[in-house]
């Protein structure tokens, strides 16, 4: 354990600090705290993956040098790392982003809803931080109720019914997944007499308690994830959610969730292809089933909300290729990208989204005609994130995707290839059906175009899911840090 | 054997909370099954304890502290249900 250890620990405290603090500064003091954390948050997910990269090991922090099984283990690997950087890049982009919707400036009255914001985007970004550095089962349980707990609130900020009833519907899917997750904790904690991830670490045999938990378990996270068949709330909570709130919760939020998921089979549970494959059916089916249906959507945000439930099918697609000798790391390496660009680009796009409502007071696609005019870099924007999400080169997509297509090719699972080929054609019908509404000439916009920084916001995300493909992600290996498996 | 029995009793609550929430469209009685199903995992983590005692301790401390840890997670859940419950109610009033 080295000095560089205590850095995790650090930027989950930091977002939960303010959390703390911000309801007791009001509207302003809120927001003004988020946007000094900021800075500091970049720094300390920064300093982790650095420090990961250059060590070569994960870092682990033992809580009060209490050592598992006794005390509670926190740190960051290389996926960990990765999605502590997603997490603060995300929420610097939509606290920026929100200044304009949920900011109070000097002289302005404070409002409910800008009260209730700043803390909940703290709560997202600490629960976030909690979940992808936790080394014990329950830790990370706590994590996905204080995602949840702050996830629920954003969804009905503008208090209308529609958005309560999308609230309480999603409330209630994740706690009956956080229930099945505690009950199959309960039954692991059983079988092996510790929750701690690195002890855990294949002394799990094939026992019925042990798959009893292994499917309640996997049956609450993906509920919490929306992955097919369990994704019947995400529509109507990220659609209704304002614009800043749906990029959180579909650029953050399942993302959590998933990286549990990852976590359990990679490492912690016994391998079982039969779930594996039956885990990455379910995948395929939201990636065809979420492509159709938003397609026929008819409201922009529902469109956008349907495309999330087909790009969570993509996160889970790497389960089965994950214990195949050879093709492993890059499976991984391709999962991991796919959840870190679907982050970037989706964020980018549910604000872009929310922008081009805004100018042309609707959303729906096909009265989109004249949104070039009013609105021309979010649509830009728009179409940025939707070549990361069909996988068009040189995108993050592009890369996450191709690797799981060669990798699912290399492994002899030819079939996820179809799927996700079929997927990209899906992406590409439904990013084509805005694009081409929105292009169209509609009534000639009669003022100059007012500056918006929000607009820099949604291009600056939907361009960084761009240039992710274009790091050269093998050569520093910093994604292959602690994973387990051959 | 006490264990067993905490054990099974809470099976049955696990399995009439999962039953409520899952077939049950009211909202206000999903709230219930959740809780009832949340008693039950507890009560499993309780005879989990049981089961697990040594060092001259009656229970295994490291489950019961996950109780605790849930209740608490558990009412704060329900609190959050109830009170989004009652401004929808409040919302239809209106309408």
């Amino acid at each position: 354990m080295t000095g560089w250890s205590m850095l995790p620990l650090l930027a989950v405290m930091l977002p939960v600090l303010g959390m703390v603090l911000a309801p007791a500064l009001g509207a302003r003091g809120a927001e003004r705290l988020t946007l000094a954390l900021l800075p500091v948050g970049f720094a300390l997910a920064l300093g982790t993956a650095a420090a990961v990269q250059a060590l070569g090991v994960p870092l682990v922090h033992h809580l009060g040098h209490w050592t598992p099984p006794l005390g509670l283990a926190l740190g960051a690997d290389g996926i960990g790392a990765a999605m502590l950087l997603t997490s603060t890049v995300v929420v610097a982009g939509v606290a920026v982003f929100a200044r304009a919707g949920f900011g109070t400036s000097l002289g302005m009255p404070e409002r409910r809803a800008a009260f209730a914001f700043w803390p909940l985007l703290l709560a997202i970004w600490g629960g976030l931080n909690l979940a992808v550095t936790a080394r014990d089962l329950f830790t990370l349980y706590v994590a996905l109720e204080l995602l949840t707990f702050a996830a629920v609130p954003i969804v009905c900020l503008d208090g209308r019914r529609e958005t309560l009833a999308a609230a309480l519907r999603y409330l209630l899917f994740a706690l009956l997944g956080s229930v099945l997750y505690l009950l199959g904790v309960a039954l692991i904690y059983g079988a092996a007499g510790t929750l701690d991830i690195g002890l855990l670490a294949g002394r799990l045999a094939a026992t019925p308690p042990v798959l009893v938990a292994a499917a309640l378990m996997t049956a609450g996270l993906m509920a919490k994830t929306a992955l097919l068949p369990l994704h019947l709330w995400l529509p109507p909570a990220h659609a209704g959610a304002p614009a800043a709130g749906s990029a959180l919760l579909s650029a953050l939020v399942v993302k959590g969730s998933f990286v549990i998921l990852v976590r359990l089979w990679a490492g912690v549970l016994p391998p079982s292809p039969a779930a594996m494959q039956a885990l990455a059916g379910c995948g395929a089916a939201a990636i065809l089933l979420g492509g159709v249906a938003a397609l026929a959507q008819t409201r922009l945000k529902l469109l956008v909300a349907y495309s999330t439930v087909a790009q969570i099918g993509y996160l889970v697609l790497m389960f089965p290729l994950l214990a195949v000798p050879g093709v492993a790391e890059k499976a991984w390496t391709g999962g991991v990208l796919q959840a870190v660009s679907h982050a970037l680009a989706k964020s980018g796009m549910f604000l872009a989204v929310g922008l081009m409502t805004e100018r042309l007071g609707h959303d729906r696609v096909a009265d989109l005609a004249g949104a070039s005019r009013v609105a021309p870099r979010p649509l830009l924007a728009f179409g940025l994130s939707a070549l990361t999400l069909m996988g068009v080169p040189p995108s993050g997509g592009f890369a996450a995707k191709w690797l799981l297509l060669s990798t699912a090719i290399e492994a002899g699972q030819w079939w996820w290839g179809l799927v996700i080929l079929t997927g990209g054609l899906l992406t590409g019908g439904y990013a084509y059906r805005v694009l081409s509404a929105a292009l169209r000439a509609g009534p000639a916009a009669a003022a100059p175009l007012p500056h918006d920084s929000r607009d820099t916001v949604a291009l600056g995300l939907a361009l960084l899911a761009l240039l992710l493909g274009m790091l050269p992600l093998a050569s520093f290996g910093l994604l292959q840090i602690g994973r387990v498996g051959p | 054997m006490t264990a067993d029995v905490y054990g099974l009793l809470g099976a049955v609550l696990t399995g009439l909370g999962l039953f409520g929430m899952l077939v049950r469209t009211e909202p206000l009685l999903r709230i219930l099954a959740f809780n009832l199903l949340g008693g039950g995992v507890f009560l499993v983590l309780g005879a989990i304890a049981r089961r697990g005692a040594g060092a001259g301790f009656a229970a295994d401390p490291v489950p019961q502290a996950i109780i605790l840890t849930g209740i608490v997670v558990a009412f704060a859940a329900t609190t959050i249900a109830v009170a989004l419950l009652l401004r929808l109610a409040a919302r239809k009033d209106d309408a």
